[in-house]
């Protein structure tokens, strides 16, 4: 029996973090993450998990820290959000190039400046080439859900690679929602214990770990490295798969929202996908034909998925909560028209820009957005293809 | 199974390296000949010495091994000519030399 509750998501991924009680959980506090480190040192203190909690000096330490605990043969995590990951950078890369399993939790909020505690996904897309599999939530009961799937995606033999788990700060972090928790023991289970084969303290095996690697050999290991994360595709498939019949829930790489016949789609991340359904419901309800690519998984990127499930509507606004600073538009726009040209679906393409440092997107924003799609395919009007919603 | 690193070389293709390029041993870093790298090089005046053994633990490599109340020969596969040794001796009996000797 499902478990009915009332969560925030940083409450239901430090309630998640308690069900699975990895190894070593070395953490520093930042902003709209705090909460989760601060609520897994009181699981630990009330005696309801036994995790070794480090309290570090900064995130360049706790990544580091993680790394080297990861390594140890410890099942390892931590928890940030924005310029914490920024500090992170450097370790980030080690820990997919070392190939070890490890977990983040990330709760977006924007990277300075202007400084602002606010949501918007430019941390996250700021680690998008770090070799990091990366999941994204649209709300509490998403971040729970992935959580408990990251161990078995980053443990599987195919893939060994770090997952880092993203929700919204404070839209989806500190807002409380209803939940379906599973029970502890279905949540071991799924999860398993972690038996790497090969760890620093295994006494008889020494490894070496990280080695310095010539031009000969750093070039293959990176190939290496991109094939883990092809993989990581079909696995990310399986285990949603598998917790799919143990929940009754969740998405594979994308949710498809009222798309099978619909002429116009959005293309959206994170907590702003519940708005863009709220504006399809009320748009279909008009007999507009509309629906909602909501992306789950943005590491790997799912470029032919994608331009698969696009081929057939008119038009798609690609939506980034994120600036790339390019001239050019956002992460998401860029990806996303790059996969529709690889594949040849050659469809109408707008990207926007919305809700930078917790800027208001709301259901009459969606609407606008569908109806400026709408008159650029019926009437042939010309629309700027890339914008910025509700700039001054 | 562990790859038999002994058999991995610059022309083995990527698929068969090890996952991260783990290296499946121990203190390998022996075999990586440090002093090739040597500008100067400690050159060791035997009749001043007193076997004090100063030298050897600021040694950053460990290049200055004692055995049986003796101080033998620098290790020069690793030594990279730092110096420090020199620097300690209170007998004078390291001379830095300029070049690879």
């Amino acid at each position: 029996m499902a478990i009915k509750d009332r969560m925030s998501g940083n409450e239901a991924v430090a309630y998640a973090i308690r069900q699975v009680n990895p190894d070593v959980m070395p953490a520093f506090p930042i902003t709209p993450s705090t909460e989760i480190p601060q609520m897994v040192s009181t699981y630990i203190a009330n005696g309801e998990m036994d995790t070794e909690f480090i309290p570090v000096e900064s995130e360049h330490s706790s990544m580091s820290a993680t790394i080297g605990a990861e390594a140890a043969g410890a099942r390892s995590l931590t928890a940030t959000s924005s310029a914490g990951l920024a500090l992170m950078w450097e370790e980030l890369l080690l820990a997919s190039s070392n190939r070890l399993p490890l977990v983040l939790t990330l709760v977006n909020r924007t990277l300075s400046g202007p400084i602002n505690i606010n949501c918007d996904h430019s941390d996250g897309m700021g680690a998008r080439d770090t070799g990091w599999i990366q999941i994204y939530a649209e709300n509490n009961q998403e971040a729970y859900d992935n959580f408990i799937q990251a161990y078995p995606i980053a443990e599987d033999k195919r893939v060994h690679l770090p997952v880092m788990i993203c929700q919204d700060g404070f839209i989806t972090s500190h807002a409380v929602e209803n939940i379906e928790l599973l029970e502890d023991e279905k949540v071991k289970e799924f999860v398993g214990e972690y038996e790497p084969e090969e760890f620093l303290l295994n006494p008889g095996n020494p490894i070496a770990v990280g080695p310095y690697s010539i031009s000969n050999y750093a070039m293959e290991a990176k190939k290496n490295q991109e094939i883990a994360m092809e993989n990581s595709k079909e696995v990310i498939i399986e285990v949603a798969e598998k917790y799919r019949e143990l929940s009754g829930r969740g998405f594979s790489l994308f949710e498809e929202y009222r798309t099978e016949d619909a002429d116009y789609i959005m293309l959206i991340m994170g907590s702003a996908a519940g708005t863009a359904k709220q504006a399809v419901d009320d748009l279909r309800e008009q007999g507009k034909k509309v629906g909602v690519l909501k992306l789950r998984v943005f590491r790997p990127f799912p470029a032919k998925e994608i331009a698969e499930a696009l081929k057939n509507c008119k038009a798609v606004a690609i939506m980034d909560r994120c600036e790339s600073y390019n001239g050019n538009g956002g992460p998401l726009g860029g990806e996303v028209t790059s996969a529709l040209f690889r594949f040849k679906v050659m469809i109408e393409a707008v990207n926007y820009i919305y809700g930078l440092a917790g800027r208001d997107f709301t259901v009459s924003d969606v609407c606008g957005i569908f109806e400026e799609l709408e008159d650029m395919i019926v009437n042939g009007t010309e629309i700027e293809q890339f914008q910025y919603i509700r700039l001054r | 199974m562990r790859t038999d690193i002994t058999k991995i070389n610059e022309t083995t293709p990527h698929d068969q390296l090890t996952e991260g390029l783990m290296v499946f041993a121990g203190g390998t870093s022996k075999l990586f000949n440090t002093g090739e790298w040597r500008t100067n090089t400690p050159v060791i005046h035997e009749e001043k010495c007193k076997h004090c053994f100063l030298c050897t633990p600021v040694c950053p490599d460990g290049c200055i091994p004692v055995e049986g109340g003796k101080r033998l020969p620098i290790d020069m596969d690793h030594c990279k000519g730092c110096g420090i040794c020199a620097a300690v001796c209170p007998f004078d009996a390291i001379e830095m030399k300029e070049g690879n000797i």
